[in-house]
Protein backbone atom coordinates (compact mmCIF):
# COMPACT_ATOMS: atom_id res chain seq x y z
CA UNK A 1 0.00 0.00 0.00
CA UNK A 2 1.49 3.54 -0.95
CA UNK A 3 0.77 6.61 1.09
CA UNK A 4 1.11 10.27 -0.31
CA UNK A 5 3.28 11.30 2.39
CA UNK A 6 0.98 13.79 4.88
CA UNK A 7 -2.22 13.40 3.19
CA UNK A 8 -4.72 12.41 6.19
CA UNK A 9 -6.40 9.41 5.58
CA UNK A 10 -9.81 8.60 6.17
CA UNK A 11 -10.86 5.88 9.63
CA UNK A 12 -14.30 4.51 9.08
CA UNK A 13 -15.04 2.98 12.41
CA UNK A 14 -16.53 -1.05 12.37
CA UNK A 15 -20.20 -0.58 12.41
CA UNK A 16 -21.45 -2.86 15.41
CA UNK A 17 -25.15 -4.39 14.07
CA UNK A 18 -25.38 -6.86 16.90
CA UNK A 19 -25.51 -4.27 19.35
CA UNK A 20 -27.99 -1.55 17.51
CA UNK A 21 -30.77 -4.50 17.02
CA UNK A 22 -29.69 -5.46 20.82
CA UNK A 23 -30.41 -1.67 21.97
CA UNK A 24 -34.09 -1.61 19.43
CA UNK A 25 -35.09 -4.96 21.51
CA UNK A 26 -34.32 -3.18 24.72
CA UNK A 27 -35.80 -0.21 23.61
CA UNK A 28 -39.24 -1.81 22.57
CA UNK A 29 -39.27 -3.83 25.90
CA UNK A 30 -39.15 -0.52 28.04
CA UNK A 31 -41.50 1.09 26.03
CA UNK A 32 -43.91 -1.66 26.70
CA UNK A 33 -43.71 -1.93 30.62
CA UNK A 34 -43.53 2.40 30.12
CA UNK A 35 -46.89 1.85 28.65
CA UNK A 36 -48.18 -0.19 31.37
CA UNK A 37 -47.10 1.83 34.15
CA UNK A 38 -48.66 4.93 32.97
CA UNK A 39 -51.71 3.05 31.18
CA UNK A 40 -55.82 3.18 31.75
CA UNK A 41 -57.72 0.07 31.82
CA UNK A 42 -61.90 -0.23 31.73
CA UNK A 43 -63.25 -0.91 35.10
CA UNK A 44 -66.42 -2.49 33.85
CA UNK A 45 -68.67 -0.04 35.25
CA UNK A 46 -70.13 3.79 32.92
CA UNK A 47 -70.65 6.64 34.36
CA UNK A 48 -73.61 9.29 32.97
CA UNK A 49 -74.09 12.66 33.25
CA UNK A 50 -76.10 14.97 31.46
CA UNK A 51 -75.05 18.92 30.30
CA UNK A 52 -77.92 21.05 28.54
CA UNK A 53 -80.11 18.16 28.98
CA UNK A 54 -78.55 15.45 27.34
CA UNK A 55 -77.31 12.60 28.96
CA UNK A 56 -74.04 11.18 28.13
CA UNK A 57 -72.24 7.77 29.30
CA UNK A 58 -68.88 7.10 28.99
CA UNK A 59 -66.64 3.94 30.32
CA UNK A 60 -64.97 4.14 33.26
CA UNK A 61 -61.50 3.64 33.48
CA UNK A 62 -58.26 3.28 35.72
CA UNK A 63 -54.96 4.01 36.28
CA UNK A 64 -54.03 0.00 35.74
CA UNK A 65 -51.04 0.84 38.41
CA UNK A 66 -53.51 2.69 41.01
CA UNK A 67 -51.76 5.81 40.98
CA UNK A 68 -54.24 7.55 42.28
CA UNK A 69 -54.58 5.13 45.58
CA UNK A 70 -50.80 5.06 46.14
CA UNK A 71 -50.16 8.51 45.69
CA UNK A 72 -53.05 8.99 48.53
CA UNK A 73 -51.70 6.56 50.66
CA UNK A 74 -47.60 7.65 50.01
CA UNK A 75 -47.63 10.09 52.90
CA UNK A 76 -50.03 9.28 55.51
CA UNK A 77 -49.12 8.81 58.63
CA UNK A 78 -49.75 5.36 59.08
CA UNK A 79 -47.37 4.65 56.52
CA UNK A 80 -45.22 7.22 57.61
CA UNK A 81 -45.19 5.69 61.43
CA UNK A 82 -44.19 2.52 59.56
CA UNK A 83 -41.32 3.84 57.52
CA UNK A 84 -39.52 5.54 61.06
CA UNK A 85 -40.09 2.28 62.85
CA UNK A 86 -38.31 0.52 60.26
CA UNK A 87 -35.70 3.46 60.19
CA UNK A 88 -35.10 3.03 63.72
CA UNK A 89 -34.85 -0.83 63.65
CA UNK A 90 -32.13 -0.53 61.20
CA UNK A 91 -30.22 2.10 62.95
CA UNK A 92 -30.06 0.93 66.01
CA UNK A 93 -29.96 -3.22 64.67
CA UNK A 94 -27.33 -2.17 63.12
CA UNK A 95 -25.20 0.00 65.17
CA UNK A 96 -25.47 -3.46 67.25
CA UNK A 97 -24.05 -5.60 64.41
CA UNK A 98 -21.21 -3.39 63.76
CA UNK A 99 -19.97 -2.76 67.01
CA UNK A 100 -20.44 -6.36 67.88
CA UNK A 101 -19.02 -7.48 64.96
CA UNK A 102 -15.65 -5.48 65.31
CA UNK A 103 -15.32 -6.44 68.44
CA UNK A 104 -15.69 -10.39 67.42
CA UNK A 105 -13.28 -9.75 63.99
CA UNK A 106 -10.84 -8.63 66.76
CA UNK A 107 -11.66 -11.38 69.30
CA UNK A 108 -11.51 -13.58 65.87
CA UNK A 109 -7.41 -12.35 65.58
CA UNK A 110 -6.64 -12.74 69.15
CA UNK A 111 -3.34 -14.79 69.76
CA UNK A 112 -5.52 -16.38 72.75
CA UNK A 113 -7.29 -19.53 71.63
CA UNK A 114 -9.87 -19.38 73.59
CA UNK A 115 -10.88 -15.76 72.27
CA UNK A 116 -10.75 -16.56 68.53
CA UNK A 117 -12.75 -19.87 69.36
CA UNK A 118 -15.32 -18.18 70.96
CA UNK A 119 -15.63 -15.49 68.42
CA UNK A 120 -15.66 -18.13 65.61
CA UNK A 121 -18.26 -20.39 67.40
CA UNK A 122 -20.09 -17.16 67.98
CA UNK A 123 -20.35 -16.86 63.75
CA UNK A 124 -21.02 -20.41 63.09
CA UNK A 125 -24.06 -20.17 65.05
CA UNK A 126 -25.56 -17.04 63.88
CA UNK A 127 -24.31 -17.84 60.25
CA UNK A 128 -25.67 -21.29 60.49
CA UNK A 129 -29.39 -20.52 61.38
CA UNK A 130 -31.74 -18.35 60.11
CA UNK A 131 -32.56 -14.84 61.04
CA UNK A 132 -36.41 -15.49 60.83
CA UNK A 133 -35.62 -18.59 62.86
CA UNK A 134 -33.45 -16.60 65.21
CA UNK A 135 -36.33 -14.08 65.81
CA UNK A 136 -38.73 -16.48 66.80
CA UNK A 137 -36.45 -17.65 69.02
CA UNK A 138 -35.56 -14.65 71.04
CA UNK A 139 -39.86 -13.93 71.38
CA UNK A 140 -40.05 -17.44 72.91
CA UNK A 141 -36.59 -16.66 75.07
CA UNK A 142 -38.51 -16.53 78.03
CA UNK A 143 -39.59 -20.17 78.23
CA UNK A 144 -36.17 -20.80 78.92
CA UNK A 145 -34.67 -18.14 81.14
CA UNK A 146 -37.36 -15.62 83.34
CA UNK A 147 -34.43 -13.80 84.48
CA UNK A 148 -30.68 -12.72 83.88
CA UNK A 149 -28.80 -12.34 87.01
CA UNK A 150 -24.70 -11.05 86.79
CA UNK A 151 -23.08 -10.92 90.35
CA UNK A 152 -21.30 -12.82 92.59
CA UNK A 153 -22.42 -16.88 92.84
CA UNK A 154 -23.60 -17.23 96.66
CA UNK A 155 -22.81 -14.36 98.14
CA UNK A 156 -25.68 -12.56 96.98
CA UNK A 157 -24.44 -9.54 95.06
CA UNK A 158 -26.07 -8.45 92.12
CA UNK A 159 -24.59 -6.12 89.85
CA UNK A 160 -27.31 -6.47 86.97
CA UNK A 161 -30.71 -7.97 87.18
CA UNK A 162 -32.69 -8.47 83.58
CA UNK A 163 -36.37 -9.77 83.99
CA UNK A 164 -36.54 -11.16 80.58
CA UNK A 165 -39.96 -11.17 80.03
CA UNK A 166 -40.19 -7.44 80.71
CA UNK A 167 -37.45 -6.68 78.88
CA UNK A 168 -38.49 -8.52 75.37
CA UNK A 169 -41.17 -6.40 74.01
CA UNK A 170 -41.55 -7.08 70.89
CA UNK A 171 -39.10 -3.92 69.31
CA UNK A 172 -36.29 -4.99 72.04
CA UNK A 173 -36.79 -8.97 70.68
CA UNK A 174 -36.47 -7.46 66.84
CA UNK A 175 -33.27 -5.47 67.86
CA UNK A 176 -31.46 -7.83 69.41
CA UNK A 177 -32.60 -10.89 67.12
CA UNK A 178 -31.83 -8.37 64.17
CA UNK A 179 -28.42 -6.87 65.29
CA UNK A 180 -27.04 -10.26 66.85
CA UNK A 181 -27.53 -11.81 63.61
CA UNK A 182 -26.08 -8.91 62.05
CA UNK A 183 -22.54 -9.12 63.73
CA UNK A 184 -22.16 -12.42 62.43
CA UNK A 185 -21.98 -11.19 58.96
CA UNK A 186 -20.21 -7.75 60.09
CA UNK A 187 -17.57 -9.35 61.62
CA UNK A 188 -16.45 -11.31 58.98
CA UNK A 189 -16.77 -7.93 57.02
CA UNK A 190 -14.41 -6.46 59.67
CA UNK A 191 -12.14 -9.40 59.87
CA UNK A 192 -11.31 -9.28 56.01
CA UNK A 193 -10.75 -5.44 56.71
CA UNK A 194 -8.55 -6.09 59.67
CA UNK A 195 -6.04 -8.66 57.95
CA UNK A 196 -6.13 -6.71 54.47
CA UNK A 197 -3.70 -4.10 56.27
CA UNK A 198 -0.15 -4.76 54.77
CA UNK A 199 1.99 -6.53 58.06
CA UNK A 200 4.64 -3.64 56.88
CA UNK A 201 1.76 -1.00 58.44
CA UNK A 202 2.12 -2.88 61.66
CA UNK A 203 5.98 -3.24 62.12
CA UNK A 204 6.31 0.02 61.03
CA UNK A 205 3.94 1.55 63.37
CA UNK A 206 5.38 -0.88 66.63
CA UNK A 207 8.93 0.25 65.73
CA UNK A 208 7.41 3.92 66.83
CA UNK A 209 6.21 1.98 70.02
CA UNK A 210 2.90 2.34 69.34
CA UNK A 211 0.95 -0.32 71.86
CA UNK A 212 -1.19 -2.99 70.27
CA UNK A 213 -4.63 -0.93 70.91
CA UNK A 214 -2.93 2.26 69.47
CA UNK A 215 -1.39 0.18 65.98
CA UNK A 216 -5.10 -0.89 66.09
CA UNK A 217 -7.05 2.18 66.40
CA UNK A 218 -4.97 4.24 64.88
CA UNK A 219 -3.15 2.37 61.62
CA UNK A 220 -5.11 -1.08 61.04
CA UNK A 221 -8.61 0.21 61.26
CA UNK A 222 -8.51 2.99 59.73
CA UNK A 223 -6.99 1.49 56.37
CA UNK A 224 -9.25 -1.62 57.29
CA UNK A 225 -12.23 0.78 56.41
CA UNK A 226 -11.71 1.51 52.87
CA UNK A 227 -12.13 -3.04 52.35
CA UNK A 228 -15.11 -2.73 55.01
CA UNK A 229 -16.85 0.01 53.55
CA UNK A 230 -18.80 -1.23 50.60
CA UNK A 231 -19.79 -4.48 51.98
CA UNK A 232 -20.96 -2.42 55.27
CA UNK A 233 -22.98 -0.75 52.96
CA UNK A 234 -24.26 -3.50 51.50
CA UNK A 235 -25.08 -4.72 55.27
CA UNK A 236 -27.27 -1.41 55.82
CA UNK A 237 -29.32 -1.77 52.67
CA UNK A 238 -29.98 -5.66 53.65
CA UNK A 239 -30.95 -4.76 56.81
CA UNK A 240 -33.43 -2.46 55.89
CA UNK A 241 -34.98 -4.62 54.26
CA UNK A 242 -34.84 -7.75 56.81
CA UNK A 243 -36.72 -5.33 59.00
CA UNK A 244 -39.62 -6.26 57.14
CA UNK A 245 -38.86 -10.17 59.26
CA UNK A 246 -40.22 -8.47 62.41
CA UNK A 247 -43.26 -9.76 61.61
CA UNK A 248 -42.41 -12.69 63.23
CA UNK A 249 -42.30 -11.27 67.05
CA UNK A 250 -45.50 -9.34 66.03
CA UNK A 251 -46.53 -6.19 68.03
CA UNK A 252 -44.10 -4.09 65.87
CA UNK A 253 -45.52 -2.34 62.93
CA UNK A 254 -43.02 -1.51 60.50
CA UNK A 255 -43.00 -0.07 56.89
CA UNK A 256 -44.11 -3.26 55.59
CA UNK A 257 -46.51 -4.28 58.62
CA UNK A 258 -48.60 -1.15 58.14
CA UNK A 259 -48.93 -1.43 54.63
CA UNK A 260 -50.27 -5.21 55.47
CA UNK A 261 -52.43 -3.40 57.88
CA UNK A 262 -54.07 -0.80 55.81
CA UNK A 263 -54.69 -3.47 52.67
CA UNK A 264 -55.94 -6.01 55.02
CA UNK A 265 -58.91 -3.44 55.64
CA UNK A 266 -58.84 -2.04 51.92
CA UNK A 267 -57.83 -5.13 50.02
CA UNK A 268 -56.05 -2.63 47.58
CA UNK A 269 -52.92 -5.14 47.78
CA UNK A 270 -50.78 -3.95 44.64
CA UNK A 271 -50.85 -0.29 45.70
CA UNK A 272 -50.54 -0.37 48.77
CA UNK A 273 -47.50 -2.93 48.28
CA UNK A 274 -46.23 0.00 45.92
CA UNK A 275 -46.20 2.49 48.28
CA UNK A 276 -43.79 0.23 50.75
CA UNK A 277 -41.56 -0.44 47.65
CA UNK A 278 -41.16 3.31 46.47
CA UNK A 279 -40.59 4.07 50.18
CA UNK A 280 -37.93 0.96 50.56
CA UNK A 281 -36.38 2.01 47.43
CA UNK A 282 -35.96 6.02 47.96
CA UNK A 283 -34.37 5.01 51.19
CA UNK A 284 -31.66 2.84 49.96
CA UNK A 285 -30.93 5.14 46.94
CA UNK A 286 -30.31 7.94 49.80
CA UNK A 287 -28.41 5.32 51.63
CA UNK A 288 -25.80 4.98 48.59
CA UNK A 289 -25.29 7.99 47.89
CA UNK A 290 -24.04 8.49 51.53
CA UNK A 291 -22.28 5.34 51.36
CA UNK A 292 -20.20 6.94 48.00
CA UNK A 293 -19.04 9.69 49.82
CA UNK A 294 -18.08 7.99 53.27
CA UNK A 295 -16.39 5.57 50.88
CA UNK A 296 -14.70 8.13 49.32
CA UNK A 297 -13.39 10.10 52.58
CA UNK A 298 -11.97 6.47 53.21
CA UNK A 299 -9.87 6.17 50.25
CA UNK A 300 -7.53 8.78 51.40
CA UNK A 301 -3.85 8.09 50.26
CA UNK A 302 -4.93 5.16 48.81
CA UNK A 303 -5.38 6.48 45.21
CA UNK A 304 -2.84 8.67 44.11
CA UNK A 305 -5.64 10.75 42.51
CA UNK A 306 -9.14 10.38 43.79
CA UNK A 307 -11.97 8.86 41.58
CA UNK A 308 -14.03 11.67 40.66
CA UNK A 309 -17.63 12.60 42.10
CA UNK A 310 -20.98 11.42 40.52
CA UNK A 311 -21.60 15.33 39.65
CA UNK A 312 -17.80 15.55 37.86
CA UNK A 313 -19.17 12.56 35.65
CA UNK A 314 -21.87 13.08 34.90
CA UNK A 315 -20.38 16.81 33.48
CA UNK A 316 -17.53 14.38 31.78
CA UNK A 317 -19.73 12.20 30.30
CA UNK A 318 -22.09 15.01 28.87
CA UNK A 319 -18.95 16.53 27.53
CA UNK A 320 -17.72 13.87 26.16
CA UNK A 321 -21.69 13.49 24.42
CA UNK A 322 -21.04 16.53 23.19
CA UNK A 323 -18.26 16.62 21.70
CA UNK A 324 -19.14 13.47 19.31
CA UNK A 325 -21.72 15.57 18.02
CA UNK A 326 -19.49 18.47 17.32
CA UNK A 327 -16.39 15.98 15.86
CA UNK A 328 -17.56 14.54 11.99
CA UNK A 329 -17.96 11.38 12.19
CA UNK A 330 -15.40 10.03 10.27
CA UNK A 331 -11.92 10.56 12.49
CA UNK A 332 -8.83 10.96 10.37
CA UNK A 333 -5.25 10.11 11.11
CA UNK A 334 -1.88 11.52 9.65
CA UNK A 335 -0.96 8.63 7.41
CA UNK A 336 2.73 6.76 8.89
CA UNK A 337 5.07 6.01 5.70
CA UNK B 1 34.57 4.66 78.99
CA UNK B 2 30.65 4.60 78.82
CA UNK B 3 28.66 1.79 78.49
CA UNK B 4 28.24 0.56 74.33
CA UNK B 5 24.95 0.91 72.55
CA UNK B 6 24.47 -1.99 71.80
CA UNK B 7 25.65 -5.52 72.85
CA UNK B 8 25.01 -9.01 71.73
CA UNK B 9 26.80 -12.38 73.39
CA UNK B 10 25.48 -15.94 72.03
CA UNK B 11 22.40 -14.58 70.54
CA UNK B 12 20.34 -17.55 69.18
CA UNK B 13 17.25 -17.24 67.55
CA UNK B 14 15.06 -20.09 65.69
CA UNK B 15 11.72 -20.03 63.72
CA UNK B 16 10.18 -23.07 63.63
CA UNK B 17 12.99 -25.42 64.67
CA UNK B 18 15.32 -23.61 61.85
CA UNK B 19 18.08 -21.87 63.45
CA UNK B 20 18.68 -18.77 61.84
CA UNK B 21 20.98 -17.11 64.45
CA UNK B 22 23.46 -19.41 66.14
CA UNK B 23 25.27 -17.02 68.73
CA UNK B 24 25.79 -13.68 67.24
CA UNK B 25 28.09 -11.48 69.52
CA UNK B 26 28.01 -8.00 68.71
CA UNK B 27 29.16 -4.19 69.72
CA UNK B 28 28.23 -1.12 68.40
CA UNK B 29 29.80 1.94 70.19
CA UNK B 30 28.19 5.19 70.54
CA UNK B 31 28.31 7.34 67.61
CA UNK B 32 29.33 4.54 65.58
CA UNK B 33 28.08 3.44 62.34
CA UNK B 34 28.12 -0.37 61.72
CA UNK B 35 26.91 -1.97 58.71
CA UNK B 36 25.69 -5.91 58.53
CA UNK B 37 26.38 -7.60 55.53
CA UNK B 38 25.32 -11.35 54.19
CA UNK B 39 23.80 -13.56 51.50
CA UNK B 40 19.94 -13.68 51.94
CA UNK B 41 19.13 -15.52 54.94
CA UNK B 42 22.05 -15.63 56.61
CA UNK B 43 19.96 -13.56 59.49
CA UNK B 44 20.88 -9.86 59.32
CA UNK B 45 17.74 -8.68 59.31
CA UNK B 46 16.34 -11.16 62.16
CA UNK B 47 19.38 -9.56 64.27
CA UNK B 48 17.89 -6.37 63.32
CA UNK B 49 14.66 -7.07 64.46
CA UNK B 50 15.77 -8.45 67.91
CA UNK B 51 17.49 -5.63 68.62
CA UNK B 52 14.25 -3.53 68.50
CA UNK B 53 12.36 -6.63 69.91
CA UNK B 54 10.29 -7.08 67.00
CA UNK B 55 11.27 -10.50 67.47
CA UNK B 56 12.34 -11.90 70.45
CA UNK B 57 15.47 -13.87 70.90
CA UNK B 58 15.24 -17.37 72.43
CA UNK B 59 18.96 -17.41 74.31
CA UNK B 60 22.15 -14.87 74.60
CA UNK B 61 22.31 -11.68 76.14
CA UNK B 62 20.96 -9.08 74.34
CA UNK B 63 21.46 -5.19 75.38
CA UNK B 64 20.71 -1.93 74.44
CA UNK B 65 22.52 1.39 76.27
CA UNK B 66 23.33 -1.31 78.82
CA UNK B 67 19.37 -3.03 79.51
CA UNK B 68 18.76 -6.30 78.71
CA UNK B 69 16.04 -6.38 75.72
CA UNK B 70 12.72 -8.06 76.80
CA UNK B 71 13.96 -8.54 80.46
CA UNK B 72 15.21 -6.85 83.65
CA UNK B 73 17.64 -8.85 85.69
CA UNK B 74 16.53 -8.28 89.25
CA UNK B 75 17.96 -10.69 92.12
CA UNK B 76 19.38 -13.20 89.76
CA UNK B 77 16.30 -13.96 87.83
CA UNK B 78 14.81 -12.49 84.70
CA UNK B 79 11.53 -10.94 84.40
CA UNK B 80 9.96 -10.76 80.98
CA UNK B 81 9.18 -6.72 80.30
CA UNK B 82 5.70 -6.04 79.84
CA UNK B 83 4.28 -4.77 76.78
CA UNK B 84 4.18 -0.68 78.27
CA UNK B 85 7.87 -0.98 78.70
CA UNK B 86 9.05 -2.55 75.80
CA UNK B 87 6.97 -0.22 73.84
CA UNK B 88 8.67 2.57 75.62
CA UNK B 89 11.86 0.73 75.21
CA UNK B 90 11.33 0.54 71.80
CA UNK B 91 10.00 4.23 70.87
CA UNK B 92 13.89 5.02 71.60
CA UNK B 93 14.91 2.90 68.68
CA UNK B 94 14.48 3.96 64.97
CA UNK B 95 13.61 1.57 62.63
CA UNK B 96 13.62 1.79 58.66
CA UNK B 97 12.23 -0.80 56.34
CA UNK B 98 12.87 -1.97 52.93
CA UNK B 99 9.76 -1.21 51.67
CA UNK B 100 8.95 1.94 53.88
CA UNK B 101 5.90 1.00 55.24
CA UNK B 102 4.50 4.64 55.52
CA UNK B 103 0.96 4.90 57.11
CA UNK B 104 -0.72 4.89 53.70
CA UNK B 105 -4.01 6.69 55.19
CA UNK B 106 -1.61 9.38 56.60
CA UNK B 107 -0.29 12.44 54.52
CA UNK B 108 3.67 13.11 54.89
CA UNK B 109 3.51 15.44 57.48
CA UNK B 110 0.74 13.40 59.91
CA UNK B 111 3.20 10.10 58.78
CA UNK B 112 5.42 12.27 61.39
CA UNK B 113 3.66 13.51 63.82
CA UNK B 114 1.73 10.33 64.64
CA UNK B 115 4.55 8.85 67.16
CA UNK B 116 5.40 11.90 68.72
CA UNK B 117 1.76 13.17 69.85
CA UNK B 118 0.19 9.43 70.48
CA UNK B 119 3.28 8.12 71.73
CA UNK B 120 5.60 10.78 73.28
CA UNK B 121 2.71 12.61 73.91
CA UNK B 122 3.74 16.26 72.47
CA UNK B 123 1.49 19.12 71.97
CA UNK B 124 0.31 18.73 68.00
CA UNK B 125 1.84 22.30 67.17
CA UNK B 126 5.47 20.92 68.55
CA UNK B 127 5.21 17.81 66.87
CA UNK B 128 4.75 20.02 63.82
CA UNK B 129 7.50 22.35 63.78
CA UNK B 130 9.29 19.43 64.46
CA UNK B 131 8.52 17.38 61.77
CA UNK B 132 9.07 19.97 59.89
CA UNK B 133 12.34 20.61 60.39
CA UNK B 134 12.91 16.90 59.46
CA UNK B 135 11.42 17.18 56.38
CA UNK B 136 13.63 19.93 55.83
CA UNK B 137 16.54 18.01 56.49
CA UNK B 138 15.65 15.33 54.16
CA UNK B 139 14.56 17.63 51.43
CA UNK B 140 11.12 16.84 51.28
CA UNK B 141 9.40 20.25 53.10
CA UNK B 142 7.28 20.71 49.96
CA UNK B 143 5.50 17.45 50.37
CA UNK B 144 4.01 17.77 53.83
CA UNK B 145 0.26 17.32 52.07
CA UNK B 146 0.92 14.40 49.82
CA UNK B 147 -0.10 10.88 50.86
CA UNK B 148 2.70 8.42 50.74
CA UNK B 149 1.12 6.72 47.08
CA UNK B 150 1.94 10.24 45.76
CA UNK B 151 5.70 9.99 46.40
CA UNK B 152 8.74 8.38 44.60
CA UNK B 153 10.30 5.28 46.23
CA UNK B 154 13.24 7.37 47.55
CA UNK B 155 11.36 10.16 48.86
CA UNK B 156 8.99 7.53 50.84
CA UNK B 157 12.32 5.94 52.17
CA UNK B 158 13.41 9.58 53.38
CA UNK B 159 9.71 10.52 55.05
CA UNK B 160 10.60 7.22 56.43
CA UNK B 161 14.01 8.28 58.25
CA UNK B 162 12.21 11.54 59.24
CA UNK B 163 9.65 9.63 61.09
CA UNK B 164 11.88 7.41 63.09
CA UNK B 165 13.91 10.35 63.63
CA UNK B 166 11.21 11.83 64.68
CA UNK B 167 10.65 9.92 67.87
CA UNK B 168 14.38 11.21 69.18
CA UNK B 169 15.97 7.59 68.87
CA UNK B 170 19.34 6.86 70.88
CA UNK B 171 19.99 4.54 67.88
CA UNK B 172 19.07 4.10 64.08
CA UNK B 173 18.72 0.62 62.49
CA UNK B 174 17.94 0.28 58.78
CA UNK B 175 16.88 -2.36 56.95
CA UNK B 176 18.01 -2.60 54.01
CA UNK B 177 16.59 0.94 52.93
CA UNK B 178 17.82 0.91 49.35
CA UNK B 179 17.21 -2.69 48.15
CA UNK B 180 13.75 -1.69 47.01
CA UNK B 181 14.87 1.85 45.29
CA UNK B 182 15.12 2.19 41.22
CA UNK B 183 19.03 2.70 40.48
CA UNK B 184 18.78 6.15 40.42
CA UNK B 185 17.17 6.49 43.52
CA UNK B 186 19.62 5.04 45.93
CA UNK B 187 21.86 8.00 45.76
CA UNK B 188 19.13 10.29 47.66
CA UNK B 189 18.23 8.17 50.56
CA UNK B 190 22.05 7.09 51.23
CA UNK B 191 23.31 10.69 51.27
CA UNK B 192 20.24 11.38 54.07
CA UNK B 193 21.91 8.49 55.67
CA UNK B 194 25.76 9.47 55.30
CA UNK B 195 24.73 12.95 56.95
CA UNK B 196 22.72 11.46 60.22
CA UNK B 197 26.09 9.43 60.33
CA UNK B 198 27.94 12.64 60.36
CA UNK B 199 25.18 14.37 62.80
CA UNK B 200 27.13 11.46 65.31
CA UNK B 201 24.06 9.28 65.41
CA UNK B 202 24.19 5.70 66.16
CA UNK B 203 23.35 3.60 63.17
CA UNK B 204 23.12 0.11 62.23
CA UNK B 205 22.38 -0.88 58.69
CA UNK B 206 22.21 -3.85 57.18
CA UNK B 207 22.82 -3.13 53.65
CA UNK B 208 24.54 -4.69 50.16
CA UNK B 209 25.65 -0.85 49.02
CA UNK B 210 29.57 -1.84 49.79
CA UNK B 211 30.48 1.62 48.46
CA UNK B 212 28.11 2.90 51.75
CA UNK B 213 30.01 0.72 54.24
CA UNK B 214 33.47 1.45 52.52
CA UNK B 215 32.38 5.05 52.83
CA UNK B 216 30.44 5.50 56.18
CA UNK B 217 30.71 2.42 58.40
CA UNK B 218 33.00 2.53 61.60
CA UNK B 219 32.36 -1.37 61.95
CA UNK B 220 31.56 -4.25 59.21
CA UNK B 221 30.36 -7.36 60.49
CA UNK B 222 29.62 -10.03 57.66
CA UNK B 223 27.23 -13.14 58.72
CA UNK B 224 27.02 -16.23 56.87
CA UNK B 225 24.29 -19.05 58.19
CA UNK B 226 23.50 -17.44 61.67
CA UNK B 227 27.27 -16.17 62.82
CA UNK B 228 29.58 -13.96 61.94
CA UNK B 229 32.34 -15.01 59.89
CA UNK B 230 34.23 -11.79 59.74
CA UNK B 231 34.35 -8.10 61.28
CA UNK B 232 36.82 -5.03 61.76
CA UNK B 233 37.34 -2.06 59.87
CA UNK B 234 35.47 -2.28 56.33
CA UNK B 235 38.37 -0.72 54.66
CA UNK B 236 40.13 -3.82 55.62
CA UNK B 237 37.36 -6.16 55.31
CA UNK B 238 36.49 -5.81 52.23
CA UNK B 239 39.72 -5.07 50.57
CA UNK B 240 41.32 -8.02 52.49
CA UNK B 241 38.92 -10.95 53.23
CA UNK B 242 40.22 -13.38 55.29
CA UNK B 243 37.69 -15.94 54.95
CA UNK B 244 36.60 -17.84 51.72
CA UNK B 245 33.30 -17.16 52.54
CA UNK B 246 33.32 -13.37 52.43
CA UNK B 247 35.69 -13.65 49.54
CA UNK B 248 33.17 -15.99 47.65
CA UNK B 249 30.24 -13.21 48.64
CA UNK B 250 32.08 -10.19 48.07
CA UNK B 251 32.83 -11.40 44.18
CA UNK B 252 28.94 -11.77 43.94
CA UNK B 253 28.34 -8.59 44.67
CA UNK B 254 30.96 -6.45 43.81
Amino acid sequence: MTTNGDDAVEVVPVRHVGRYVAAAVVLVLVAMLGHTLISKVPTGQTACHVSAGVPTCHQVSNWRFSWNIVFHYFTTSQVLDGLLVTLELTVIAMTIGIVLGMLIAVMRLSHNRLMSSAAWVYTWFFRGTPVYVQLLFWFNIAALYQSVTIGVPFLHITWLHINIVAFFTPFHTAIVGLGLNEAAYMSEIARSGLISVDEGQIEAATSIGMTRSQTLRLVIVPQAMRVILPPTGNEVISMLKTTSLVIAVGGVTDLLQSVTLIYSANYEIMPLLIVASLWYLIVTTVLSIGQYYVERHFAKGALRTPPPTPIQRLRTDLRGIAGKFRSPRHATIKAAS
Amino acid sequence: MSVPMVEAHGVHKSYAGVEVLRGINLTVERGEVTCLIGPSGSGKSTLLRCINHLEKHDAGELRVDGNLVGYEARGGKLYERNDKQICAERSQIGMVFQRFNLFQHLTVLENITIGQVKVRSIASEDATRRARELLARVGLDAKEKNYPSQLSGGQQQRVAIARALAMDPKLMLFDEPTSALDPELVGEVLDVMKDLAKSGMTMIVVTHEMGFAREVADSLYFLDQGVIEESGNPREVLVHPRSERLRVFLSKVL
